[in-house]
């Protein structure tokens, strides 16, 4: 079980998502009193009577002014069983772009819903979009159970149709939970609540402390996109010559046969080195130095894997992607690709289909994609890309799509992901 | 290596305990230390990557580095990222003029022992030449923002390195990895780039610049007990010691070359430790008897105080100080 939960938060306007991780935070001690004494003294400023801890998150000016969370906001606490980050997205503007980022690492996701109005529109796309990601856990907050009387009828009512969506979406009920929660008074967040006598599960807390955590897709094949060659060329080290990666996915050991791609030279790992010593394993997410049997020509940006079970090589992408900026991609466009630790010129083909969000259903052949839409593409890269299928290995089967003249970034890409369409 | 190189032996190294407390204060088990050791390993090898992906995109990198805790962290993950080689980085140091002796003596120390080349951009300079005007109040923090930009601008510095981590202040918390700055070295909350999985976008025009932040997702809890794992030999001042202090703004505040008591505040003789090293016009320094770091440890598990809202007057000028700041291009 990892010890760092990397964990988002997603809800529509109002379902009091800040309010709830504001409690997250206040009731696991991770609030201390100089922060507690800026909100109270604000939400005074306000003309309200009790602190409004949505107050300890919505941090920048226009926030506070506003009175919503602009951006993706990142927050910390822990407890003896466990570390959380937390990606705390916003729900109304921008709600694919801001959830694509701050899911896009996450283990869990908390989905947000008002008792009152149970699953809405917004609640499904979040969930495709999760399910497109790949989030392996999905955790549906039942919020403001508190102005429901704390009815069990109306909880049952929404957690079924959420799992229903959820599982036609490809999710196993296992990975599914519903908790009725009041981020208000705190009820079911941290410890069990009274007044929902009726639930029989875990607090939001207890189950973030104990959901099993899986960095990657299961079992995935030994991936390591070389970031840096280390050369040290000193007295001590004339020869030293390294490969510095963090594992994308799968575990490496020395004696490993690996194969080296694009140029497809094959060799095996003599030593895993670190600055604390060689290691005799190294699994996914660790930042190692590999050395290798042979002296093979390897540059940043080259794949370093398992010569068993290698990825494909291709200079053709399918791929689903989440379209971020504002303006609109179509057919034709010249564009840079990053994959792993290599950026490459690349040509959008065609746009086969995009996801149509109220219905959740797929159109054909449109003419663009525009800010906030998933579709589906076919890429040209200038040079072959050692690729899996972002379902195998979420490292090495996903992509950034920059603009070449501005540098900004365009797009998430997902290579052979299909859409979430039901 | 060489947890070696960040330490010494003629100087204090704190000693790792066998007991690491909770946030509540009370002792945790083994198994939780082994959490936390689990918690501090992915976090190094966050920080690793993000060492090696600058290196490998950038031109012109440099590590903004204080002789404080989190960039005396930041100076050992880059020491872990390119070993054995050394780190193929130049290090700079905005002077506010108003530093502890303690703390430039350490950053010196440290930079001759990893053979590292220092850039010390002075805020006197600034001062002296017309080109800064020191404030009534005679706080220089805000002041370092200038010179920090024109040393990027006459070093062409494509990527800076900078300590900051999202714990610390509610406008950090919104800050990327990858903090593009434009020819102003400006920071602007509403055009961030989105920031996916470990794919760092680090694509700037000519005269931008990126804060580069690996610290990003550490808190101070865990800064701290990885400078225990580490055994990352700090400036003696982040330990308690004895020191004549007067109180101000509800922090002891030091007397200096930044000036000292007014006739009504009182000169005490205390034993304090520092939770923040920065200017001594606006850095204050905390009562407290934590010698070891399992001690400091302790202490900031049971603190009610934020590191910032305890020790940083710069903070406290406005309820966005820290964003108005940023904007204008400071760290």
């Amino acid at each position: 079980m990892s010890s760092l939960l990397r964990l988002a938060t997603a809800g529509s306007v109002d379902d009091g998502k800040s309010t709830l991780v504001g409690r997250l935070l206040y009731d696991t001690k991770s609030v201390l009193a100089d922060q507690l004494d800026a909100v109270t003294r604000a939400s005074v400023d306000r003309g309200l009577s009790t602190p409004d801890l949505s107050l300890l998150v919505d941090g920048l000016r226009s926030e506070r002014e506003q009175g919503i969370t602009i951006d993706v906001a990142y927050r910390y606490f822990a407890t003896p069983k466990r570390s959380f980050v937390l990606a705390d997205t916003p729900g109304h503007v921008q709600y694919t772009r801001n959830t694509v980022t701050g899911a896009s690492t996450a283990q869990l996701a908390v989905l947000l819903v008002d008792a009152r109005n149970g699953v809405v529109e917004q609640t499904r796309r979040h969930a495709a979009v999760l399910a497109l990601l790949g989030v392996p856990e999905l955790v549906l907050a039942v919020n403001k159970i508190d102005l429901v009387d704390y009815d069990e009828a109306t909880f049952e009512v929404i957690a079924k149709e959420f799992t229903d969506h959820a599982v036609s979406l490809g999710y196993p009920l296992g990975s599914v939970l519903s908790i009725p929660v009041s981020a208000l008074v705190g009820d079911n967040v941290v410890t069990r609540s009274e007044n929902t006598p009726w639930y029989t599960g875990p607090s939001l807390l207890h189950h973030l402390e104990t959901v099993p955590a899986a960095p990657d897709p299961h079992e995935a094949p030994f991936r390591f996109p070389v970031q840096y060659v280390i050369r040290p060329r000193t007295p001590e080290h004339p020869d030293y010559r390294g490969y510095a990666g963090q594992v994308a996915s799968g575990t490496v050991r020395p004696g490993d046969e690996v194969v080296v791609l694009p140029g497809g030279s094959r060799t095996t790992v003599e030593r895993i080195d670190t600055a604390d010593g060689s290691l005799e394993e190294a699994g996914s997410g660790s930042s190692v130095t590999v050395v290798l049997a042979d002296d093979v020509d390897i540059a940043r940006g080259d794949l370093i894997a398992t010569a068993t079970n290698p990825p494909r090589l291709t200079d053709e992408i399918e791929a689903a992607l989440c379209w971020l900026a504002t303006t609109p991609l179509k057919p034709g466009a010249r564009v840079l690709l990053k994959h792993g630790a290599k950026t490459v010129q690349a040509f959008v083909e065609t746009i086969s289909a995009r996801l149509d969000e109220q219905q959740l259903s797929a159109v054909d052949n449109p003419d663009t994609l525009e800010l906030n839409d998933i579709g589906r593409v076919s890429i040209r890269t200038a040079e072959p890309l050692a690729v899996d299928d972002y379902g195998n290995s979420h490292r090495n089967g996903a992509f950034l799509v920059i603009d070449p003249p501005s540098g900004d970034t365009l797009a998430a890409g997902l290579i052979g992901a299909p859409l979430p369409a039901l | 290596m060489d947890r070696e190189l960040m330490t010494t032996t003629d100087t204090y190294v704190p000693q790792i305990g066998d007991t690491r407390t909770n946030g509540n204060g009370t002792l945790t088990t083994q198994a939780s230390i082994r959490q936390a050791d689990l918690a501090l390993d992915a976090l190094e090898s966050e920080g690793i990557h993000i060492f090696r992906e600058v290196a490998g995109e950038f031109d012109r990198p440099v590590i903004l580095f204080s002789g404080g805790k989190d960039s005396t962290l930041l100076l050992h993950l880059a020491i872990k990222a390119f070993w054995p080689a050394p780190v193929p980085f130049a290090l700079l140091h905005v002077d506010t003029g108003h530093n502890f002796d303690e703390v430039i003596e350490f950053r010196d120390r440290v930079v001759e022992e990893h053979g590292l080349r220092l850039i010390v951009a002075k805020v006197q300079d600034w001062i002296d030449d017309g080109r800064l005007t020191e404030r009534p109040d005679g706080i220089r923090n805000p002041l370092q923002t200038v010179p920090l930009l024109d040393t990027i601008t006459e070093h062409k510095f494509d990527a800076v390195f900078g300590g900051g981590r999202r714990d610390e202040e509610r406008a950090r918390a919104k800050e990327r990895i990858f903090s593009l700055r434009n020819a102003f070295g400006q920071w602007e909350p509403r055009r961030q780039r989105p920031e996916l999985w470990n794919l760092y976008n680090g694509r700037h025009k000519p005269g931008e610049h990126v804060r580069v932040f690996p610290l990003s997702n550490w808190t101070e809890a865990d800064v701290w007990n990885y400078i225990a794992r580490e055994k990352i030999e700090l400036p003696s001042i982040y330990y308690a010691h004895e020191r004549d202090v007067y109180h101000r703004d509800g922090m002891w505040l030091t007397e200096g070359p930044w000036g000292g008591p007014r006739e009504d505040e009182e000169v005490l003789h205390k034993t304090v430790r520092y939770r923040t090293v920065g200017d001594g016009s606006c850095t204050g320094a905390v009562e407290s008897t934590a010698s070891t770091v399992e001690e400091v440890i302790a202490e900031v598990m049971a603190s009610r105080l934020t590191e910032r809202g305890a020790t940083r007057a710069d903070d406290r000028l406005s309820e966005a100080a820290m964003e108005d700041r940023k904007r204008e291009g400071y760290f």
